[in-house]
């Protein structure tokens, strides 16, 4: 491609384009990663927001701030753009930065398409967030848009709810098969597989399961526009369709989907446990191996978000014991980690604490999983604030812990500057308190018999909902921190040298910090 | 870009198209599932494998239940709530319903079968669900079963609920009509 050629004549100082045109026209796989972190940052700060507005309301019970149907649309778009608007495009601008770098490439396969994946996603959410000045609101039928509630009893705007997830669709999946091009052609001579760095491995594997899932996801809105519009009835049993078969392909999507926001994650949390472990980490093999067989059986595991719907026996049996035996590939990557540091010299720079906060809270979320994977237990957590603790015990701490510890991690790499390691140890303990005061009660609450997605509640749950919206609001105000320290840092600070962590392993940190526009025109070599 | 690359690339366009499609297929596979397993009320028609042993048959209570889906005013109930029935053998059963609007309406009915498990040995060989039905304003009628339990029902089961939701499809069928005759 362009970029390849150009790099043979161009001399290498050749530097960004001047000017706002550079963003909007850049091929270059560190600018495109950027924009997609600061993307994906300010759909944080939003969905965040959102989810403070749902805290306050929850904050005593009775109807206090805002109505229940605007309760419903701040719940529902809470959950789509955190999921499709901050993780996903965070670990796709991780993937991006570091990819080509860690492979010894010198830019992503497909630079143009690389520019267009990314430039479709400020669209699309322009388009979902518009929805909230439309005549009836925007969707509030939850993120998991479950027919007919979000076909027969929608309101008007789900036909822009589904335009924007086709475009995020699409942006994902040639993200994807970017990231795929890039790793399965353009390594350094000597860089087999097995040698990978584990975050490449990761997102290859990442990369697979969104190429299998996010066109069924765009089936199911394409169907959704049918019954809508054309009058299908897919999921209409008056027509003589069925509504649960949405959820058999919503889960069929939704479960790899859950798994592609937390691989990336596993990748990261390896590099940097490895690192200021000053060791190698332990069972790189068996860690590619769990993270491929964790991919495989995200397939075949969707119904147990559905044991309630009315299956036979033997399905709910077969789903019940797949989805538990996720928890053995999960357990050897943690037991790897807990090894890595085991005996390891180990530093607690700002990046290791969200690293070991990871480990134990992720774990956390798994455990939790696992109470809802027993069927006859799961007809009493379902629909419960047990399972929201959960999903966000392995989404915030799990998912976006990962993300900022990677932050942390490559940061001086990106800007040249080490961030305020004071203010980022401030920031991790604001979060990791945050968090924990957020979602800890939500299990005690869940188990007590609190149902999700309500605008209002019984009172014996009012101590406890107090207590997690003093934590929502503690963790929110801190990324407003973690905003001031990112900004502080790309404006300045202490240099870093190439290595800038003391174990740091991998071809990232064999080139300048910051690194070069242009890296590995020549391949290295690697032994 | 190499030629490696760009088998690469076709590939995985062609995985994208591919899992696109399927998501399609799996509206077929979804009710073939549901017709092996006799989930969901998609009850096999056929008479075949019925075991009629009428003399060797057992007793079985079964319930009619009945539902009006959401903004359908019919009067729809069956016309006996419970019936004694021996498996392996035909039974009758009829369904009162009444078009209480001003306006001419067509409705379908769903059945559905609790507990799961009975719903492979219930055989319907007539059923007012097999067709949309057409009432008149004011008009009234009754719809008809005919239905037997298959004499190798598991012991464990003995009694049956067989429900039915009706739905108005009226608006529904001008929708299709639009389109077979409007474009």
């Amino acid at each position: 491609m362009s970029s390849v050629i150009e790099s043979h004549h161009d001399d290498h100082h050749h530097g960004p384009a001047k000017g706002l045109m550079r963003w909007l026209l850049t091929t270059n796989h560190k600018d495109i990663g950027t924009l997609y972190l600061w993307f994906s940052f300010a759909m944080f700060l939003i969905g965040g927001a959102m989810a403070m507005v749902i805290r306050a309301e929850l904050f005593q019970p009775g109807m206090q701030i805002v109505q229940p149907e605007f309760y419903n649309q701040m719940l529902t778009l809470h959950g789509l753009i955190m999921v499709f608007g901050a993780v996903m495009p965070a670990f796709v601008g991780l993937a991006n930065w570091l990819i080509p770098m860690m492979v010894g490439a010198p830019d992503m396969a497909l630079p143009r398409l690389n520019n267009l994946s990314f430039w479709l996603l400020p669209f699309a959410f322009g388009i979902l967030l518009s929805s909230l000045f439309m005549e009836g609101g925007a969707p509030n039928f939850g993120w998991t848009f479950y027919a007919p509630l979000s076909t027969t009893y929608a309101p008007p705007s789900v036909t822009f709810f589904i335009f924007s997830v086709h475009i995020m669709g699409a942006s994902s999946i040639m993200g994807s098969i970017n990231v795929i091009v890039t790793i399965m052609n353009m390594r350094a001579p000597g860089m087999d597989l097995m040698k990978m760095p584990l975050f490449v491995w990761s997102w290859l594997i990442t990369a697979y399961l969104l190429i299998a899932v996010m066109p069924v996801l765009a089936g199911a809105v394409t169907m959704m526009l049918m019954d809508i519009h054309f009058g299908t009835s897919f999921f209409n049993a008056a027509g003589g369709g069925d509504p649960v078969l949405f959820q058999h392909i919503f889960w069929f999507f939704g479960h790899p989907e859950v798994y592609i926001m937390i691989l990336p994650a596993f990748g990261i949390i390896s590099h940097i446990i490895e690192t200021f472990a000053r060791k190698q980490l332990f069972g790189y093999e068996s860690m590619v191996w769990a993270m491929l067989s964790i991919a495989i059986l995200s397939f075949v595991v969707w119904a147990h978000h559905m044991f309630t719907v009315g299956m036979p026996l033997a399905a709910e049996l077969f789903f019940m014991w797949a989805t538990m035996l996720i928890a053995v590939p999960t357990g050897v990557k943690v037991f790897n980690w807990v090894a890595t540091m085991f005996k390891g010299s180990i530093s607690f720079e700002t990046p290791m604490l969200f690293a070991i906060a990871f480990v134990v809270l992720f774990t956390i979320g798994g455990f939790s999983g696992l109470m809802l994977s027993i069927v006859p237990a799961d007809f009493q957590y379902h629909d419960t604030y047990f399972v929201v603790a959960h999903f966000h015990y392995v989404l915030v701490p799990g998912s976006i812990f990962s993300i900022m510890a990677a932050v942390y991690y490559w940061i001086p790499k990106w800007t040249g500057n080490m961030y305020d390691e004071r203010m980022g140890r401030l920031h991790f303990w604001l979060s990791f308190v945050g968090v924990n005061v957020t979602f800890f009660p939500q299990h005690w609450i869940g188990l007590a018999g609190m149902p999700r997605r309500y605008p209002d509640y019984a009172l014996q749950f009012a101590d406890w909902n107090m207590v997690s919206t003093a934590g929502a609001f503690l963790f929110g105000a801190s990324q407003i921190l973690f905003l001031f320290i990112v900004l502080k840092t790309v404006l300045g600070g202490k240099k870093a040298t190439p290595q800038v962590w003391e174990g740091a392993r991998g071809l990232e940190w064999s080139v300048e910090s910051p690194a070069p526009y242009h890296t590995f025109s020549t391949p290295p070599k690697v032994n | 870009m190499n030629k490696s690359a760009k088998r690469t690339l076709k590939y995985l366009s062609l995985a994208v198209f591919g899992m696109f499609f399927f998501s399609f297929a799996l509206v077929p596979l979804y009710d073939v599932f549901c017709e092996v397993t006799g989930l969901n009320g998609k009850i096999s028609q056929s008479e075949e494998g019925v075991s009629y042993e009428s003399n060797t048959g057992r007793d079985l209570t079964i319930q009619f239940v009945s539902h009006n889906a959401e903004q359908m005013p019919w009067i729809f109930r069956p016309s006996e709530k419970i019936m004694k029935v021996k498996t392996g053998k035909y039974s009758n059963a009829t369904f009162f319903v009444k078009n209480n609007t001003d306006k001419p309406m067509t409705a379908r009915a769903v059945p559905s079968v609790a507990p799961s498990n009975a719903n492979e040995y219930l055989k319907k060989l007539e059923c007012f669900c097999f067709e949309e039905q057409f009432l008149a304003p004011g008009e009234e009628a009754l719809l008809p079963v005919r239905f037997i339990f298959d004499s190798n029902i598991p012991e464990s089961i003995n009694n049956v609920a067989l429900s039915y939701t009706i739905f108005d499809i009226t608006n529904y069928n001008d929708m299709e009509m639009a389109h077979h005759d409007g474009r």
